[in-house]
Formats: C-alpha cells, sequence, structure tokens
C-alpha cells in the first residue's frame, strides 16, 4: 500500500487533480482510498458525484465521542469502488481544524480503514501546511510520498518551495520523499519550463504537466471526474498519463528548498518578472 | 561583606555544586545570603523568570492564579473552569477561603463548574457549550450574582471567542459575565495569573456596585482571602479601630462588593504580590491611595494599626490605642504561654505571595527565628521588602527546587519548615516537622488578634509533637 499526500496552494486545483487521478488509478484497476484532509470536506464530491454529508468530524460531534463512530458510518464508496472519507471540522474562524486532522486519520488508521486490499491511499490537504494538525499526514511515517500541485503563478511556485520546507523537516526526522511537482496549468509564460527548473532546484521533477482544458469544469459542475463524464476525451488521457506516471515512480528525493531570492530570481531568468532596474 | 553572609554563600555555593555548569549558574542567580542593609551587591536574587526545566519546581500556572487565588473565594460568583475536566478536578473545593452563606443558594465559593471539553469542542470550539452553559447555571442559581470564565489552556490555543460569549449572554441575563484568559501557559507563574484577574476585575466589576452611602471611615480590605477566616479577624480589628471596611478583596466577597471598592478612601493592602495591581488602579483611577500592613503576630499587628490609624483622624488614632491596650495583654499571655516551648527554634519557610515576609514577625514574637525564606513566584520588589525582615546570611530563594530545599533542611537543621503541600509529604518522610503555611493545615485564622493564640498553638504543635520522633527514618545521619 502506498500512501501519498497531495499538498499545494489554495484553489490550486488539488481536489480535482487528485480525483481525476484517482479515478484513472481505479480505472486502470488499483484499489484506491481518498481522505480529505480539509473542513471544507470537498475531496470526494467528484468520485461520490455528491457533497460528503457524513464527515469523521461531523459523525463525531453529532454521537457524542469519537469513540462512538463507527467506521461505516464515514467510509463512502464511489466511482468504481474508491474508498472516501472526509475529516470534516469547523466553520471559518472557530475550533482547530487541525486537530480534527488529527482525530479523524487517528480514528481512521485504528479502525482499519485502509484494509489489506488498499494500493493507494490518497490525503487530499488543505492549502499550506499551517500547523501540526495539517502536517498529520506527513507525520508517524503514514504517507511516505508528496507530491505538490502548482501552477506557473508566483504564489503558487511560493507555496510549492514552503511546503517543500515542510517536507524537509520530516524528511529528516521520518521517511517521507518529494515525488515531485504536478503542473496544474493556468497557461502562464513559458510555465512548462519554469516548473521543470523550479523541480530541478528543489532536486525533484515535474512528474506531469497537466494542460488546461474548460472540460474539467465542465465534468465538475456534473459532479464527475474527467474519467467518468467524458473517458474518451483527451483531458482523460492527461489523467491517465499522471496516474500511470505516479504509479510507476522511483524518484523520490529529500526536497531542498531554495530561498526567496533565488524564487525571485528564478522569475526574472524566465521573464516572469522585470528587473527592478526595468520596472524603475 | 560578614563572616556570616559569607558563610552562607558557601554553603549555597556547596548545594549548588552537583548541578550541571548551566543549571549552577542560573540557580546561582537564585540563592543569596540576606544582608538587610541592602550593601551587599550579590545579595540581591534574580525572580520571576522562567524555571529551569527538570528542576521540579512546585509553581503553578496562570490559571490558578486567577481561579484558585483571585476569583475563587468571590462567594456569589459562579466560577467556570473551561476546557477540558483537569484543570477544574484537580483544583476542586478551595484554598479553605471561608465564607457565610448557603453554599448552592447563594453562594458557590466550593462549587466547581466545568465545560468539560471533549475532542468535538477543541475541532469545532467551545463558545455554543459556554453560552449554554452559563444560561443553565443562571437557570440553576438565579442568586448567582456574576458568571466566571475562566480559561484553561486549549481555550487559547483553539481561539475561542469567549469575550462575545460573555458580552452577548450577560446583555441577555443581566449580571456580569468575566471571561479570564488565564490559559495556563501564560507567563512564568501563577503570579500572571494574579495580574490578569485583577484586570478583569477592573474591567468588569470595578466601579459598578451600588452603595447607598459613604463615609469617611471606608476603606478596602484587599489581599486578604480569608482562608481559614483570616479576613474575618483582620475585618474584626479594622471595625473596632472605627474603619468601615466596605470591601474585601476577595475572601467572603460579593461581586457588588468587589463593585464598591471605588469609594472607598484608602486601600490596605496584605498580600501586595497578588493584588498590588487592583490597588494601583484604583490609584490612577479614582484616586485611592493605598497602604500595605501586617496582621500576623502582635508586634506587626500593633504596628500596623498605629500606621493606619495615622492616615485617619483623632478619633481613629485614639480608638486605636484603646485596641492596642486592650489586646495587649492577651497577646502577652499568649506569648508567656508558648514562648518557653518555642525559644530559639528555628524556622525554615517557602511559601507564596505574603507569607515569606509577613509571618516572620509573628514567629519572632514567639522568640523563634526564621533561618530561610522563599517565595514561589515572587518578584524583586517582594524580595526587596524581605531583605530588611530576615536578619544577616539568613537564605533566601526564589522557585526554589526539591533538591536545594531538602538541602538546605539538611544544613540550616530548621526545627520546623512552613511550606505548600507538595512539600509536605517528602518532609514527613524527613522526620521534619512541617506546616502547611499555604491553606494553614486545615486551621487558622492566623491574622490578627483571633489568630496570634492559633498561630502559636500550631507552631508548638507542630514543633513538638513527639509524633516526629516515631518516624523511622531512612538515613539518620543525614539529618
Amino acid at each position: 500500500m502506498r500512501q501519498i499526500a497531495i499538498y499545494g496552494k489554495g484553489g490550486i486545483g488539488k481536489s480535482t487533480t487528485t480525483q481525476n487521478l484517482v479515478a484513472a488509478l481505479a480505472e486502470a484497476g488499483h484499489k484506491c482510498m481518498i481522505i480529505g484532509c480539509d473542513p471544507k470536506a470537498d475531496s470526494t464530491r467528484l468520485i461520490l458525484n455528491r457533497k460528503a454529508q457524513n464527515t469523521v468530524m461531523d459523525m463525531a460531534r453529532e454521537k457524542g465521542t469519537v469513540e462512538d463512530l463507527e467506521l461505516d458510518d464515514v467510509l463512502l464508496r464511489g466511482f468504481k469502488g474508491i474508498k472516501c472519507a472526509e475529516s470534516g471540522g469547523p466553520e471559518p474562524g472557530v475550533g482547530c481544524a487541525g486537530r480534527g486532522v488529527i482525530t479523524a486519520i487517528n480514528f481512521l488508521e485504528e479502525n482499519g480503514a485502509y484494509g489489506d486490499d488498499t494500493d493507494f491511499v490518497f490525503y487530499d490537504v488543505l492549502g499550506d501546511v499551517v500547523c501540526g494538525g495539517f502536517a498529520m499526514p506527513i507525520r508517524e511515517g503514514k504517507a511516505k510520498e508528496i507530491y505538490i500541485v502548482t501552477s506557473g503563478e508566483m504564489m503558487a511556485m511560493y507555496a510549492a518551495n514552503n511546503i517543500s520546507r515542510g517536507v524537509l523537516k520530516y524528511a529528516q526526522s521520518g521517511g517521507v520523499r518529494l515525488g515531485g511537482l504536478i503542473c496544474n496549468s493556468r497557461e502562464t509564460d513559458k510555465e512548462f519550463e519554469l516548473i521543470s527548473e523550479l523541480a530541478a532546484k528543489l532536486g525533484t521533477q515535474m512528474i506531469h504537466f497537466v494542460p488546461r482544458d474548460n472540460e474539467v469544469q465542465r465534468a465538475e459542475l456534473r459532479r464527475k471526474t474527467v474519467i467518468e463524464y467524458a473517458p474518451e476525451h483527451k483531458q482523460a488521457d492527461e489523467y491517465r498519463t499522471l496516474a500511470k506516471k505516479i504509479a510507476d515512480n522511483k524518484n523520490f528525493v529529500v526536497p531542498t528548498p531554495i530561498t526567496m531570492d533565488e524564487l525571485e530570481k528564478l522569475l526574472m531568468d524566465y521573464g516572469i518578472m522585470e528587473k527592478e532596474e526595468a520596472v524603475a | 561583606m560578614t563572616t556570616k553572609i559569607k558563610d552562607t554563600q558557601k554553603m549555597i555555593e556547596d548545594v549548588l555544586s552537583v548541578y550541571p555548569e548551566k543549571s549552577k549558574k542560573e540557580r546561582a542567580k537564585h540563592l543569596a545570603a540576606n544582608d538587610p542593609t541592602g550593601q551587599c551587591s550579590t545579595c540581591q536574587v534574580k525572580a520571576n523568570v522562567k524555571s529551569r526545566p527538570g528542576v521540579m519546581t512546585v509553581r503553578g500556572c496562570a490559571y490558578a492564579g486567577a481561579k484558585g487565588v483571585v476569583w475563587g473565594p468571590v462567594k456569589d460568583q459562579i466560577t467556570i473552569s473551561h476546557g477540558p475536566i483537569g484543570c477544574g478536578q484537580y483544583s476542586w473545593w478551595s484554598r479553605r477561603n471561608y465564607y457565610n452563606g448557603q453554599t448552592g443558594i447563594d453562594a458557590f465559593g466550593t462549587m466547581h463548574i466545568t465545560t468539560d471539553f471533549q475532542e468535538k469542542n477543541i475541532v469545532y470550539g467551545g463558545d455554543k457549550g459556554l453560552d449554554l452553559a452559563i444560561k443553565e447555571l443562571h437557570g440553576l442559581f438565579p442568586l448567582g450574582r456574576g458568571i466566571g470564565i475562566l480559561s484553561e489552556c486549549p481555550v487559547g490555543l483553539i481561539g475561542d471567542d469567549i469575550e462575545a460569549v460573555s458580552k452577548r449572554v450577560a446583555k441577555e441575563i443581566n449580571i456580569p459575565i468575566v471571561p479570564v484568559r488565564c490559559e495556563g501557559f501564560r507567563g512564568v507563574s501563577q503570579s500572571l495569573g494574579h495580574h490578569i484577574a485583577n484586570d478583569t476585575i477592573k474591567d468588569y466589576v470595578l466601579g459598578k456596585g451600588t452603595l447607598e452611602k459613604t463615609t469617611p471611615y471606608d476603606v478596602n480590605l484587599i489581599g486578604d482571602y480569608n482562608i481559614g477566616g483570616d479576613a474575618w479577624a483582620s475585618r474584626k480589628i479594622l471595625e473596632e479601630m472605627g474603619l468601615r471596611v466596605i470591601a474585601q478583596y476577595t475572601g467572603d466577597s460579593t461581586i457588588n462588593e468587589l463593585g464598591i471598592a471605588s469609594k472607598a478612601k484608602l486601600n490596605l493592602i496584605h498580600c501586595y504580590r497578588s493584588m498590588n495591581y487592583i490597588c494601583r488602579t484604583m490609584e490612577e483611577n479614582y484616586g485611592i491611595p493605598w497602604m500595605e500592613f501586617n496582621f500576623f503576630g502582635p508586634t506587626k499587628t500593633f504596628d500596623s494599626i498605629r500606621k493606619i490609624a495615622a492616615k485617619f483622624d483623632e478619633k481613629i488614632r485614639k480608638n486605636s490605642e484603646a485596641v492596642i491596650a486592650k489586646y495587649t495583654p492577651l497577646m502577652e499571655k499568649v506569648v508567656a504561654q508558648y514562648r518557653s516551648k518555642l525559644e530559639g527554634k528555628k524556622v525554615m519557610l517557602y511559601v507564596g505571595g505574603l507569607r515569606p515576609r509577613h509571618t516572620i514577625g509573628a514567629y519572632e514574637d514567639l522568640g523563634m527565628e526564621v533561618v530561610a525564606s522563599g517565595y514561589e513566584f515572587g518578584h524583586a520588589d517582594d524580595y526587596k521588602r524581605t531583605y530588611p525582615e530576615l536578619k544577616e546570611g539568613a537564605v533566601i530563594m526564589d522557585d526554589a527546587t526539591l533538591y536545594e530545599l531538602e538541602e538546605f533542611t539538611r544544613r540550616l537543621k530548621p526545627d520546623m519548615v512552613g511550606s505548600g503541600i507538595k512539600e509536605k509529604y517528602s518532609y514527613h518522610k524527613l522526620g521534619v516537622p512541617f506546616r502547611q503555611m499555604h491553606s494553614w493545615d486545615y486551621s487558622g485564622p492566623y491574622h490578627g488578634f483571633d489568630g496570634f493564640p492559633v498561630f502559636a498553638r500550631d507552631m508548638d504543635m507542630t514543633v513538638n509533637s513527639p509524633t516526629w520522633d516515631l518516624i523511622r527514618r531512612k538515613n539518620e545521619k543525614n539529618l
């Protein structure tokens, strides 16, 4: 069983990419599971064709304590038998979502949610690693593989670099490794080259460049992955390629995060950001 | 530097010699030989800094200071320990802050209420549960005149907005609801909790009570928590002097009392450490002067009575002399009864807010000598007030460790040790006469003229009890 965590800047398309990728893996015959680690609980919507109603924390709140919870209450099956669970958590501005992630993952693990027949477990984690709770999937030898979803936009790259720092911390104390960057294209200038170069600087690879295609949105509106909604579409093949690359990936590294100055230089070298003199 | 100071310093160095270099260097700053003149530059201890990890400090936390000390004794306030069960459970009952009233009807001092956080409250926040708890409590106990929300650590971590809940619900039920941000991880000891609690009294209660009329003799009794009835004994003296105590802070007090304190003419403060903040507030905002006093033992009590009387008119001064004349023979009788049995006995103290210095005079009235004294959570200004009270060469200890306490006991061979519940049983095992000087070992009062006979009896009982000789000591050579 391979446990994989997907990180990346908020809004970059982590959940969409993860679900399409997992749908492609399932289509290829792999047994998969997705654990959504985000209080918004939208990491499994395209697989279940509806928003998950019963998150681990919501059910625990309803029943009183986590101990009163049954696995069947929160573990649902979607497209091609993909197992889905959402940690759930509070509304913005109250409580501690990070603690919710910790509680939910511990519950799923203790109750044997992963089972022996699972090939891949994917953790879809909220935005940045903001606190210990959101680092939970990569702590204590859970997910050993990390993929970072990014694009050619500066803040997405900045986030990718930041997440690499978090990975580095846990790589030193545990076995977690970076498997690569997934470029979810925003069609910015020289995006392919830029992200390939960023990946090289971080000591890893750009495992796949997912082109932008409106078919993804059309599928999303119908609460489906492209794989399910339009299996013949060329975008579905992009996700199949990504899935195959991840299934076959052997390139796992301890990342080498770069400084802010280096990141800015990279952007300047690719002409994204004009030199300060030029601006002046 | 005198020989006495040098000898003590040598002993301190010897005690510290077993520590690793870094610990030794740091702890050395917290231990000193006393110089009552204040001339010796190395005799000032460092205080109010973070305890060294691993040394077994006996300090408490901000929650302990705010709930256990300041807010806990307010009898008609219902105090909620907001957070998981542990803090409320381990601080249950009280510090023996006596009060008049019917518990569960119009007084709530010994009742303990907690919002009992579960995992779900951490994840989703505890605001709703708190809102519900307050309303339920108000329904169950309609004579509760206020509700205090004492934050435990997790409340600060998850960012629960207890201020917003307080404001909203206070409007609905129309009694003061006081949110106290006394999360245990704040500050280095319980001392910050006292400060935080004082500030909430200022923000939510002070100036809001009703008092029909004022007199020129209105005073507040500040920093007396009525442990074993202490505040009652102190109040009695002040009233006999002709003063009117309009508020006790906070032993046997009410929310209204805390509110009307701003109308007093003078603040009389016993425990400076835990309540100097509110005195300064009243001085700044209401122009009320404040003075420290000491009602332990006849010498200090007589002295304090005269100092307090000097702030008032001829009538009060006359009354005060009459009070002193009335109680002098009674106090002489107590001294006559016990002094012969206690003369020359050595005492070691390691306590909290005021006792390390305030009880010295009472021991001296009985012919006893305090050879070492220290504070768990004192600040530099407490030590400054302590140096002149102790004899030259006495040991001054700040945030002492269990090892240091034991070693000083072995070397100084005190006839009794006065300290807290955490130290008590290790002293029982050492076979050293011990008195719990935080809450008087289930006895009291010790303040004033009612207190001194009890104090003297208890010290005699402690020092001269044959029980101590019956304890089998593991290593008798060492003691």
